[in-house]
């Protein structure tokens, strides 16, 4: 039975096609599959998984952390180990987690979204998946044997130098880092030239859907931001190794040298959180509202221009260094400017649903608590931007409530909805509708009582960062409220994953479209099948599903024998040449623990990273040797099969 | 069953020269990263010297000029084969390409023993003061990724002497490795006026 | 828990101010939190409206009436957004003023305590105290701010935002208290183990009282007047303290810790840790780990009959 059958693309009686192609682009098989898949499916999975499991770790991190500070001078941590608690949450969300949960998201939906059979360059998805998994791995090792970092996820000097800084906690930090942005860049290179360059014909650049363009606009801001952040750490990691003097003011070294360099790259990652999850929303919107999202040109702008002026305010993290005022005010109006385009685009979500009819459902009540939310964190951003009043609320629990406002509103919140919303078409099942709606509301009211206390406790004098407190301060009330609401938001966790989990199994099935979807990756089954697309689509508008499919164009006379994909123009989607992409391999594998050995290696020794470079090129030529033209691509040799 | 509209590609042709291929992309992207991480090294370099009254600090000798500008030149000669090189693998002249890679990686080849003089008369250590960090780490990024593209480059130059070398496909991978040799050449150029000429002029 | 999220009250609040530059900002935080309620209520009631209203069957193509909503959102937001920068840049500017200062203060932070030295163009005048800043009410005070290791951040919400202290580099704040009082301040850029534990106190006296204080501070150590405080002298100069304390016109001469010359003044002990009495001194000295693990001072070992003389003489030194 073809599972393609009744999707709008597949050309009726094309069993030969779908035969040969379930060949072509099956999974590796054997002992060693696991090691050797490239299949931007199977790596998707993988790293949504991957990443979720760093969630959860980074999530029950914070909770240790509230339980210490729901009372004053509580116990529960001392405070070495609260300094290492805070700081591996810190990373965990930062490096671990957001990023690459939405390049996760990404690396499986973009393809099917642009109607193409693969992710450009499978063999590095791969290896930037391992990346991310050996880069965790290294640091909840160093966590359990009582060596994580401890100078916090933004790791200034000279605290966190040789001085100040004994052992390899920090040298973990900075391993992290390049474990973390090497993942993330390859993935970025990935999806630009996929979006780029991998479209279906017809899906000119106007007629990408928002979250396409979102992930376009994400990528290009990883490109520029992540190298500040290896630079700032390969120095502080020289200046640990071999006794460099970058931050070290005694030999012309300088702190906040580090502080630009990091928060460069620190603002416009918040923005990499955060665009991607704009994209979600605007998925969700359009589908459960039944119509297009108002203001398409002015959506896109407002991305591109969120981009721009996101790199433009890593000043606002330094207002309290003593930096000369006329800058300063530079920095306040870049980061209040940037709410102009985060307005337009919630502007336009309430214009389309005003205008559409929305549906209550799961994912959208997401969003919804995402609008409520994030517009909080939005605001209170506001405020820290005006220098006076960050003057005061800068290093308190003021920013974080801010900070988790906008991250969990504004990112964490879509995702919620985009996984609830996708999840048909990754697992085949839909999760359930009752779980969903609980776990939305104590989700909800966990996280209000969790953090908007902290706006008053930053107010009222509470710095970040202490592992307690005296109880004359007063601040005990409070505290043990938000540690209640860390409960709840915690129960309402469990409620959703566990609503994922189980339905993995025993949710009702679902077929190709079961939201009723307009875009591209409702055009497939559910899973999709290997080869994605029986025929690939053709496209005449930005709503592909809502405007008669079973009319448009197929592609036709790409190959079924090999790994072919279709390549577009960049901006009109014309067709232009074909193109084979690598079947699975060892070789990802191979290099990232090479990769990873040398980084883990470069904690105690900088030929580590002599060594390991060599090691490193030799493996990559293994890797990139063209392989026999047979196996290159092509279907593996099938004893029963018709001759080409 | 009524007729449905297709679009034939299965005459188009399997690769694509220049900006239509995805390794030019991923290459153009790659020249980004790279060249974001020198724009952040040399802001380092310059936020470093504008913290300190006099640069390089008192008693360190200025960097040796004769052989980086020695290295320059020899950069600059390069570009010839690697010019060579690119148009006659876009024409897929076997021969060509083979002889031209050869001789563009002898004279890479000797960039990189000479690029060993200039380290050592850089007359300053890494670890005396912030200087000798920058000015070590930022000739050291360039050597980084310059050693790492010679190595690509030699097995890239191996394999047209195999029979992969007739493939289209290692005729784009042998263009896209020049545009790239024009980025490490083009790039050393705003490195060596840092390193060598700002501590004489500033 | 209602009143506790209503009210602005608090040991170091943000919202007390009781200096001008606090004041200013807090008045600044008023504009902000009421602008922003505002904009809240409207942003919140227009999705609702949108997800509840009622829908008509009416096939009226209503984009163009959207587009002017979105237009006129964007508009009012711009301007609300221009009119929140000028009043910041505004405020900004005034408390950027550094005005002819009467006096002049330098901080040092240090791992984990506030060296606090009171400058003077007479060196002999100069004092040298730790973890409590006394200031004249109504004078502005020049508060000079260095680190001897890690970046700390100086913080008495009461009287101003808050200042880095930066290896390095030379930052500076200004204060200016209203009215006698006592206010609470704390490290507030995580500097390690004790970060949690580094605040203190500033005192604002009454210039008159200010100046019969520091009048006193100058003064050397106060010499042991009984048998008991004279063996408690002796205990402290034979123990390992002097390493790293000074009392002035003694021969404890250490620059590592607080200065002890005037200890029995203060009303804090291990940067506003502890209340300075004479049990909460002795936990401190016998093991200061307990109260603040990871500082660098190390436990007395004392022998029997020695700590009392010992905090006797401490208290000696007001």
């Amino acid at each position: 039975m073809n599972v393609m059958e009744g999707t709008p693309y597949a050309l009726p009686g094309a069993t030969r096609e779908h035969e040969e192609l379930t060949r072509t682009w099956a999974p590796a098989s054997g002992l060693l599959r696991w090691f050797r898949q490239v299949d931007h499916l199977i790596i998707g999975r993988r790293f949504i998984i991957t990443a979720f499991i760093w969630f959860a770790l980074g999530g029950l991190l914070a909770g240790l952390m509230r339980l210490q500070l729901a009372v004053p001078e509580n116990t529960v941590l001392s405070n070495d180990q609260y300094n290492q608690v805070f700081t591996v949450h810190g990373i965990t969300m930062m490096f671990l987690f957001a990023v690459p949960i939405m390049e996760a998201m990404a690396v499986f939906i973009i393809p099917l979204m642009i109607g193409t059979r693969a992710l450009a360059f499978p063999r590095a998805n791969a290896y930037a998946y391992y990346m991310l998994l050996f880069g965790g791995m290294m640091v909840y090792t160093a966590l359990f044997l009582n060596m994580a970092p401890d100078a916090g996820w933004f790791n200034y000097p000279p605290l966190s130098g040789p001085a100040f800084s004994a052992g390899k906690r920090v040298d973990i930090w900075a391993e992290l880092v390049n474990f973390t942005e090497i993942s993330a860049l390859t993935v970025a290179v990935e999806i630009i030239v996929t979006i780029f360059r991998q479209r279906a014909p017809g899906m000119s650049i106007n007629r990408m859907p928002l979250y396409v363009w979102a992930m376009l606009v994400t990528s290009f801001m990883i490109v520029f931001a992540m190298p500040a952040v290896m630079v700032a750490s390969n120095f502080i990691g020289l200046d640990r190794l071999v006794g460099t003097h970058f931050f070290n003011a005694a030999e012309g070294g300088d702190a906040l040298l580090w502080q630009h360099l990091f928060w460069f790259f620190g603002h416009p990652e918040v923005y990499i959180i955060f665009i991607p999850a704009l994209g979600m929303v605007s998925s969700i919107v359009s589908v459960f509202c039944r119509r297009p999202v108002f203001g398409y040109t002015a959506m896109v702008l407002s991305l591109v221009a969120t981009a721009f002026i996101g790199f433009g305010l890593w000043v606002h993290d330094m207002f309290a260094t003593g930096l000369p005022q006329s800058g300063e005010s530079f920095f306040t109006a870049a980061s209040m400017m940037i709410a102009i385009p985060s307005g337009v685009q919630i502007f336009c979500w309430i214009a389309t649903i005003w205008l559409g009819k929305p549906s209550f459902r799961p994912p959208f009540l997401f969003v919804v608590g995402f609008i409520a939310i994030f517009v909080i964190g939005g605001l209170s951003g506001v405020m820290v931007a005006s220098v006076p009043l960050d003057l005061q609320l800068h290093d308190t629990f003021f920013v974080v409530a801010h900070l988790h406002y906008v991250l969990i509103g504004g990112s964490l919140f879509p995702l919620l909805g985009a996984v609830f919303y996708w999840f048909p078409k990754m697992t085949g099942r839909m999760m359930n509708e009752r779980a969903g709606h609980v776990s939305f509301w104590l989700v909800f009211a966990g996280f209000n009582l969790t953090f908007f206390p902290m706006h008053k406790l930053g107010l009222i004098g509470m710095p970040r960062r202490i592992y307690t407190y005296l109880p004359e301060t007063g601040w005990g009330p409070l505290n043990l409220l938000s540690t209640a609401g860390a409960g709840v938001l915690a129960l309402g966790m469990l409620v959703y994953f566990g609503n994922a989990l189980v339905s993995m199994r025993r949710g009702a099935l679902a077929g190709a479209d079961p939201w009723g979807g307009a875009t591209l990756e409702w055009a497939t089954a559910s899973p999709p099948p290997a080869y994605k697309f029986l025929h690939l689509p053709v496209v005449h508008g930005r709503e592909p599903l809502w405007e008669g499919p079973e009319n448009a164009p197929v592609v036709t006379g790409v190959s079924t024998k090999k790994r072919e994909v279709l390549i577009t123009r960049t901006l009109d989607a014309e067709p232009d040449h074909l193109y084979v992409y690598p079947g699975p391999t060892v070789w990802p594998f191979l290099a990232a623990v090479t990769t990873g050995s040398m980084l883990v290696a470069g904690l105690f020794t900088p030929w580590a990273f002599a060594i390991g470079t060599a090691a490193l090129l030799v493996f990559m030529t293994g890797w990139f040797w063209p392989t026999t033209k047979k196996k290159e691509g092509e279907a593996p040799p099938n004893e029963g099969a018709a001759a080409a | 069953m009524s007729e449905r509209a297709t679009i034939d590609v299965s005459a188009l042709p399997d690769h694509g020269f220049g900006s239509r291929s995805v390794m030019w992309w991923a290459t153009v992207l790659v020249i980004l990263i790279e060249a974001t991480v020198f724009v952040a090294t040399i802001t380092s370099y310059f936020y470093l010297q504008g913290n300190e009254a006099a640069w390089p600090p008192p008693d360190t000798p200025l960097p040796g000029l004769e052989w980086p500008t020695v290295n320059t030149i020899i950069l600059l000669v390069s570009l010839l084969p690697n010019q060579f090189v690119k148009a006659a693998a876009e024409k897929m002249e076997l021969r060509k390409v083979q002889i031209g890679m050869i001789v563009a990686d002898l004279i890479a080849i000797g960039f990189v023993a000479v690029r060993v003089l200039e380290f050592a008369h850089l007359n300053v250590r890494w670890d005396s003061s912030a200087y000798g960090s920058i000015t070590w780490t930022l000739l050291g990024f360039h050597t980084f990724h310059l050693v790492t593209d010679l190595f690509d480059s030699i097995v890239l130059t191996v394999l047209m002497f195999t029979r992969h070398g007739r493939e289209p496909k290692r005729f784009v991978d042998a263009s896209e490795n020049c545009f790239y040799w024009y980025f490490v050449v083009l790039s050393w150029l705003p490195i060596y006026a840092v390193l060598y000429w700002a501590p004489r002029i500033l | 828990m209602t009143l506790a999220m209503l009210s602005g009250r608090g040991i170091q609040s943000a919202l007390e101010p009781a200096g001008e530059h606090a004041e200013r900002i807090a008045s600044l935080w008023d504009v902000f939190l009421g602008v922003s309620a505002v904009v809240y209520v409207l942003v919140i009631a227009f999705l609702f409206l949108a997800l509840f209203r009622r829908r008509r069957e009416d096939s009226a193509d209503r984009s163009r009436s959207a587009f002017l909503a979105v237009s006129i959102s964007t508009v009012l937001t711009t301007l609300v957004l221009f009119g929140l920068l000028v009043s910041s840049i505004v405020t900004g500017r005034r408390l950027a003023q550094m005005p002819a200062h009467a006096l002049s203060v330098t901080v040092t932070g240090r791992q984990w305590w506030w060296q606090v030295d009171y400058e003077s163009a007479d060196p002999s005048k100069r004092v040298t105290s730790a973890n409590e800043l006394t200031i004249p009410a109504g004078v502005p005070v020049r508060v000079q701010l260095q680190s001897s290791d890690v970046v700390h951040s100086f913080w008495v919400p009461n009287l101003h935002g808050k200042q880095d202290l930066i290896p390095g580099h030379e930052n500076a704040i200004l204060l200016e208290a209203s009215r006698p009082g006592v206010y609470r301040g704390q490290c507030a850029e995580f500097c390690g183990y004790q970060h949690a534990k580094m605040a203190l106190w500033v005192n604002v006296l009454d210039p008159k009282d200010y100046e019969r204080w520091i009048a006193a501070e100058r003064a050397t150590s106060r010499i042991p007047a009984t048998p008991e405080q004279r063996k408690g002298q002796e205990i402290f100069m034979s123990s390992p303290c002097p390493l790293c304390h000074n009392i002035q016109g003694t021969d404890a001469s250490g620059r590592t810790g607080p200065d002890l010359t005037h200890i029995a003044s203060r009303r804090s002990i291990a940067a506003a840790t502890l209340p300075n009495n004479r049990g909460n001194l002795a936990g401190w000295i016998l093991d200061p780990q307990h109260v603040k693990p990871g500082s660098f001072m190390p436990p007395m070992v004392l022998e029997q009959g020695e700590l009392e003389p010992l905090l006797t003489y401490l208290e000696s030194l007001r």
